[in-house]
């Protein structure tokens, strides 16, 4: 690995095309709900992630965003494998990953890797951070030679921009947004191609979210990692997405580039979502137009007939709560909605 | 400053904070001093351990002394220093002079007690009313936090209500006695963005018609900007900046807070790199002599090492920094 990893961030920006990495077909995830103690009935199923359809290219971001519960964690434990789907396919280099076992199952863990959102719990105490970092070739003991793995763990340490001395210190002597670095250092161990990260600056102050994400923006750079970033706050995503994927109950409802997504949104739910974010301008608040949206998000054990999100939707008629409007562009706007009503929004933010 | 008297509301005047271990005293406060009016919004901002909520705790009277010690300051409410009344003095004022909502609320709801019990507990044990009058005022005040369909909900248990609604139950419980003062401790973070939305809007419109006053305590420069009259920002327990929300959105006085500004990625501008603030939060066992955002600011120079800096008043706000003026001539 060279070492000057974090600099050419700004020359390289959003690469735009790769080949697909990754193709995910009707992907579904359903809990059961059971009850009684002895025999357990199945009384019914929590709809976490139902029926998603993406595409990831090469050195591309993907963001997913979207209200709690929405799906998003369980999305990206389905991709890495640790929740088997309900149905669904995902391809990664002509193979469907839910097929595979054995060392074809282990291939892809090194191909695909995950970034946690808490950067105070994803790691284990008692571990030095050299074993964190290094533990990835504990598991996968051909991809370093075990005489080179410190070597290979403070290079990592300085990529992520740590002091490699630190190799022999605990998680509980570095701040939360160094111990995001290691997470990523982590992840980087085994060279993957894609990384999911699960809000990985969530839990971070202001002060040291841009430096995470500048870090994963000049790695992704450097290395053409594909990235999908979870994320529930919607200017961060804009700021490092190429794509964007909005999530209601389960279900992607709009999907495009980032462009398409925060200028020239469709569906009510994305428009009202933008809508609410908070400008950090003083000067704009009188000029936004809020759309309030009625309640809360209801639950994904009984998700609404028809489109989910036809009990909080201003527009919704009657052929919303009988017919689900399928994901797929529409005449408003080339990119793909699922909104039988789709129309750009006017004046639009 | 519409108070005919001359007190404000409520000021804290040069309030330091310690919390005093066998390992040794950490001064978390060092010298804080803010001003609320009624019908104003006091925005309270800064990074994670700072000194926000530790300083609202002191106001209301509830930091456990010890370990923690508060060895020198005031906070007058209406002009009356509130730590020189006896404790049951300052029980009276909690609640109806003085409310907070906490940071996390949503798990601070007792699971076992419905909610409109819960609403009115403080009316039956504090203001002895019974319990047909205590519920009639839940009921009330469930509608004053819209919270629908209140008659039928009153008897529900939390675990019943979304997480925006627990919020405005909690919003609820704080308002119960008309307090003057509301303190609250990032009241939406836990909650999603359409419905933060709805929280911050209650907030203001309760704010207006009861004339309150409202510290708002966040990390959030959206909220703040939305909602805020006046900013304070807080690095390592002090005040290190004070102004009116449009002037310090136009041109921060304090290298942090214009560290802070630059730092944020912005929905309505897609930059390059983003500006990042170098170094951590400072450690409150070892605060850095002199200025303690000195290690992080690239305006420092060898005085900033040397001399605490004094407040630099620039007009309607001041700015804890040697440079303030060069900072805030520099703009945005
Ligand atoms: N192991 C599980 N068993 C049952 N239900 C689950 C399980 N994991 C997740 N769920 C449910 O699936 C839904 C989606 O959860 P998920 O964690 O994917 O949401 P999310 O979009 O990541 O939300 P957040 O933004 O809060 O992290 C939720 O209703 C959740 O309660
Ligand atoms: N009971 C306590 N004992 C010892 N130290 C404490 C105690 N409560 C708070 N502190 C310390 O006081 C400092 C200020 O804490 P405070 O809770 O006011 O921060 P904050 O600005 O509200 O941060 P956050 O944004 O994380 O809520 C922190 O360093 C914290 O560790
Ligand atoms: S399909 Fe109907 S209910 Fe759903 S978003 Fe469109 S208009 Fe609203
Ligand atoms: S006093 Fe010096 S170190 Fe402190 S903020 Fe001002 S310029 Fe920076
Ligand atoms: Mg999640
Ligand atoms: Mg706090």
């Amino acid at each position: 690995m060279a070492t000057n990893y974090v600099s050419s961030a700004a020359a390289q920006h959003h690469p735009r095309h790769g080949e697909v990495l990754l193709d995910v077909q009707g992907l579904v995830k359903h809990f059961p709900i059971n009850q009684g103690v002895v025999f357990k009935r199945r009384v019914g199923a929590v709809q976490a992630v139902d029926g998603v359809n993406f595409q990831l290219r090469r050195g591309e971001t993907l963001g997913v965003v979207g209200e709690s519960g929405c799906g998003k964690s369980t999305l990206a434990r389905l991709l890495m494998r640790l929740e088997t789907p309900t149905r669904g396919k995902a391809i990664l280099e002509g193979r469907d990953i839910y097929s595979l076992n054995g060392s074809e199952l282990r291939r892809l863990r090194r191909n695909v890797q995950m970034v946690m959102q808490d950067p105070y719990t994803s790691l284990n105490p008692r571990m030095t951070v050299g074993d964190i970092i290094g533990e990835p070739f504990e598991i996968h003991p051909d991809a370093a030679p075990r005489g080179d793995r410190r070597r290979r763990v403070q290079e990592l340490l300085e990529v992520v921009g740590l002091n490699p001395e630190h190799i022999n210190r605990y998680p509980h002597q570095f701040s939360g947004g160094q111990r995001q670095r290691i997470g990523i250092a982590r992840a980087l161990a085994l060279r993957p191609q894609i990384i999911v990260c699960d809000e990985p600056v969530s839990a971070l102050d202001v002060s040291i979210q841009a430096q995470v994400i500048n870090l994963l923006e000049g790695l992704q750079a450097e290395f053409g990692l594909s990235y999908i970033f979870i994320a529930h706050d919607l200017s961060v995503v804009r700021h490092i997405a190429d794509r964007v994927a909005v999530m209601y109950l389960g279900k992607i409802v709009e999907v495009g580039t980032e462009t398409e997504i925060y200028e020239r949104p469709t569906h009510p739910y994305t428009q009202a979502l933008l809508s609410a974010v908070p400008v950090p301008d003083p000067r704009a608040r009188n000029h936004r137009e809020i759309i309030r949206l009625e309640g809360d998000v209801p639950s994904p054990a009984n998700p609404p007939s028809g489109c989910h999100f036809r009990t909080r939707c201003w527009k919704a008629q009657d052929i919303c709560a009988t017919q689900e409007p399928k994901l797929t562009p529409r005449q408003a706007d080339p990119h793909p909605v699922a909104c039988h009503f789709a129309e750009l929004r006017h004046p639009v933010r | 400053m519409s108070a005919p008297a001359k007190h404000h509301l409520l000021e804290v005047k040069d309030l330091f904070v310690e919390f005093r271990s066998r390992d040794g005293v950490t001064k978390v406060i060092n010298g804080v001093s803010y001003h609320l009016d009624p019908g104003e919004t006091l925005a309270v901002l800064g990074e994670s351990g700072s000194g926000k909520s530790v300083t609202a705790q002191a106001i209301m009277g509830i930091l456990d002394m010890p370990p923690a010690a508060i060895p020198s300051g005031q906070i007058l409410y209406n002009g009356v220093d509130l730590l020189t009344l006896s404790e049951e003095k300052r029980r009276e004022v909690r609640g109806k002079e003085i409310s907070m909502i906490f940071q996390d609320a949503l798990s601070a709801l007792n699971p076992v007690f419905p909610v409109g019990w819960q609403i009115g507990e403080v009316l039956r044990k504090r203001e002895g009313k019974s319990r047909a009058e205590a519920r009639k005022r839940a009921i009330e005040l469930m509608d004053l936090v819209k919270i629908p369909a209140s008659k039928q909900r009153v008897g529900d248990y939390p675990h019943q209500f979304s997480g925006g609604m627990r919020q405005r139950v909690m919003i609820a419980m704080s308002l119960a006695q008309d307090p003057k003062v509301l303190i609250a401790d990032e009241p939406t973070t836990a909650l999603d963005v359409t419905v933060q939305a709805q929280i911050m809007d209650l907030l203001g419109d309760l704010r207006r018609d009861l004339n309150m006053g409202l510290i708002l305590i966040t990390h959030d420069l959206g909220v703040v900007a939305d909602v805020a009259d006046r900013i304070a920002v807080m690095y390592a327990g002090r005040i290190i900046e004070e102004a009116p929300v449009f002037d310090i959105y136009e041109a921060p006085a304090h290298p942090y807070t214009k560290g802070l500004l630059a730092s944020i990625p912005r929905l309505d501008m897609r930059g390059q790199e983003l500006a990042t603030i170098k170094g951590l939060p400072p450690n409150l066992a070892k605060i850095p002599p002199g200025c303690p955002f000195h290690p992080r600011c690239p305006y420092a120079q060898p005085i900033c090492r040397e001399v605490v800096p004094a407040k630099h008043v620039l007009g309607p706000r001041y700015s804890a920094c040697h440079f303030a003026q060069e900072v805030v001539t520099s703009g945005n």
